[in-house]
């Protein structure tokens, strides 16, 4: 027989997440501090609607781009939110999750051997994405130094004459790293000195602490090169409905579209209905989640520093990122051993780009006392380490 | 910084002050002065525990009870609410827009105890002209707290990216 498999298929790694969650599988009684997404159930009134467009026997396609009413509020809270004016009936499209949204904005501007800057640590879609599209992934390592941002001499020294588009994925998972606007300006000169193209992942945007999150697209003469990727999954709790959108100029978004109606037709019906009124009336229960992480955020930012843990701040998404070069392993070891002596998982950086080496991320999308129980592990086993090393 | 206190401590007032200074960023000393000055101003006026006491084997009964009255000169309705929440067994007492005036929420150890305060103690007053007790059945929710079904168990995945 034949060989049935793509050689590009099977030449992506697959994600360094997926080897610890089968080691995590195989015990029951360890606990996690290792979830991507939020502890909130759906807010219930986004959940009712949901509820009561089945019963209404609203099952059927919606058009393609999504939800007429959808794609209205969608531009209304871009607009209201982060300043950025958008068509509703030809620069918005609704997707299966803002996943769906990178691999179609990818798919749609990429042209063989195409460069694609990359920053890491970043989530783990976009390299295969880039991949599985024919482009050419540009790593930019990011440094704890730099707080995890992405700098303008990083930016430039990755540039060469085959770069097409930059991806931004702030605020970031797994860092939990912003971009200011002061940080975002460099950023912009140099975009637009070299005619890129920016894809920009803000599925966590709502969640910054200190500040509103600052669109790279609300600068002059970015929206008509930016795709805006953000989605209900995090902000509303909302993951497992599966909706995101993504917002750009006219002839990338067509395109896109033309992608997502061959592949998938259109987003989940039912979880349109409820999106609508997420964005109608979800304002209040957005800033409930807001408050409750970044308290989280404050105490286990306190926990580090009482440990002697290194931890640079972080003011955004729902993850803290400490440093554990201190003890001579890698984030693999570490997050190896942390699980079978402890009974605790976190997510070794690596799984998110070579970067990531000497680093965890440490979710706090978990309550106080979930938090606590996490932190007295992480505290028993440094301190072990500690201990032995001297 | 009150604001944020009282929104951290509304529904679980248990965080110790070492906690609450951690989630809240700030040092354990403001968190006690801020929370004795709300204490003393009556802002936060006690810390009660929410008890399902259907799930203990001490019985109550509470009932609600529509109250009509008729307001005192010069002191209005708060005399006559005044004179029926000092009951002990009075949980709640709220002035109402509507049909009648108050509304009085009572807790008794059976709806004998409950039709004995009722009868002897809250219709006899001389300004109280008519009753109308409800009893409760179940309790569902109360204080923003769900009362019914077990612990919810984790259900997300243990590792998500």
């Amino acid at each position: 027989m034949r060989n049935p498999l793509s050689k590009k298929v099977v030449e992506i790694k697959p994600s360094g997440i997926r080897k610890f969650f089968d080691i995590v599988n195989e015990m029951d009684d360890a606990i996690s501090l290792g979830v991507g997404e939020p502890d909130f159930d759906t807010p219930w009134h986004i959940r009712e609607e949901g509820i009561y467009s089945l019963e209404r026997g609203r099952t059927f396609y919606t058009s393609n781009a999504g939800l007429k009413e959808l794609k209205t509020e969608v531009a209304k809270y871009q607009h209201r939110r982060f300043g950025l004016e958008y068509d509703s009936v030809s620069e918005v499209m609704i997707t299966i999750g803002g996943s769906e949204a990178i691999d179609g904005a990818l798919r749609a501007m990429i042209d063989d051997g195409d460069e694609v800057i990359l920053p890491q640590p970043s989530y783990v879609s976009y390299e295969p994405c880039i991949v599985l599209a024919n482009g050419v992934p540009v790593i930019v390592e990011l440094e704890e130094k730099d707080s995890f941002k992405l700098t303008k001499e990083k930016l430039e020294a990755a540039i060469t004459d085959k770069t097409k588009i930059l991806i931004m994925p702030f605020p970031n998972n797994p860092t939990g790293a912003i971009m200011t606007k002061e940080d975002l300006e460099g950023i912009v000169e140099l975009v637009i000195k070299h005619d890129l193209y920016v894809i920009s992942d803000e599925i966590y945007s709502e969640l910054t602490y200190g500040g509103n999150h600052v669109s790279i697209a609300s600068f002059p003469g970015m929206k008509e090169r930016t795709i805006v990727i953000n989605g209900f999954s995090k902000s509303y709790a909302m993951t497992g409905w599966r909706l995101g959108y993504a917002c750009g100029p006219k002839n990338i978004l067509s395109q896109m579209l033309k992608i997502h109606q061959f592949a998938i037709m259109c987003a989940p019906t039912t979880s349109q209905y409820a999106a609508v009124e997420a964005l109608k009336n979800g304002d209040e229960d957005v800033e409930k989640m807001r408050t409750a992480y970044d308290q989280r955020r404050n105490f286990l930012m306190k926990a580090f520093k009482d440990m002697g843990l290194q931890c640079f701040e972080p003011f955004g998404a729902f993850y803290v990122f400490p440093c554990i070069k201190e003890f001579g392993m890698t984030s693999d070891e570490f997050a190896t051993r942390l699980l079978k002596e402890e009974k605790l998982a976190v997510v070794p950086g690596t799984a998110f780009g070579d970067s990531g080496e000497g680093f965890l991320r440490i979710s706090y999308a978990y309550s106080i006392d979930d938090l606590k129980e996490g932190l007295d592990r992480i505290n028993r086993f440094i301190t072990r380490l500690r201990e032995q090393k001297d | 910084m009150q604001k944020k206190i009282l929104d951290a401590i509304s529904k679980n007032s248990r965080y110790s002050t070492e906690d609450l200074a951690a989630m809240l960023g700030t040092d354990g000393n403001v968190i006690e002065q801020e929370i004795k000055k709300m204490e003393e101003e009556t802002v936060i006026c006690g810390y009660p525990t929410l008890i399902n006491w259907d799930k203990t084997e001490n019985e109550k009964v509470t009932a609600l009870i529509e109250v009509k009255v008729t307001p005192q000169r010069d002191m209005g309705f708060n005399k006559v609410a005044e004179r029926i929440y000092k009951f002990d067994e009075v949980e709640s007492v709220y002035l109402m827009s509507g049909g009648f005036d108050l509304t009085v929420i009572i807790t008794g150890k059976s709806m004998k105890d409950v039709a004995r305060f009722v009868s002897e103690k809250l219709s006899t007053l001389e300004s109280v002209t008519s009753t109308a007790t409800y009893f409760v059945m179940k309790k569902y929710k109360e204080y923003g707290i769900a009362m019914t079904g077990g612990k919810v168990e984790e259900e997300r995945m243990l590792i998500t990216p």
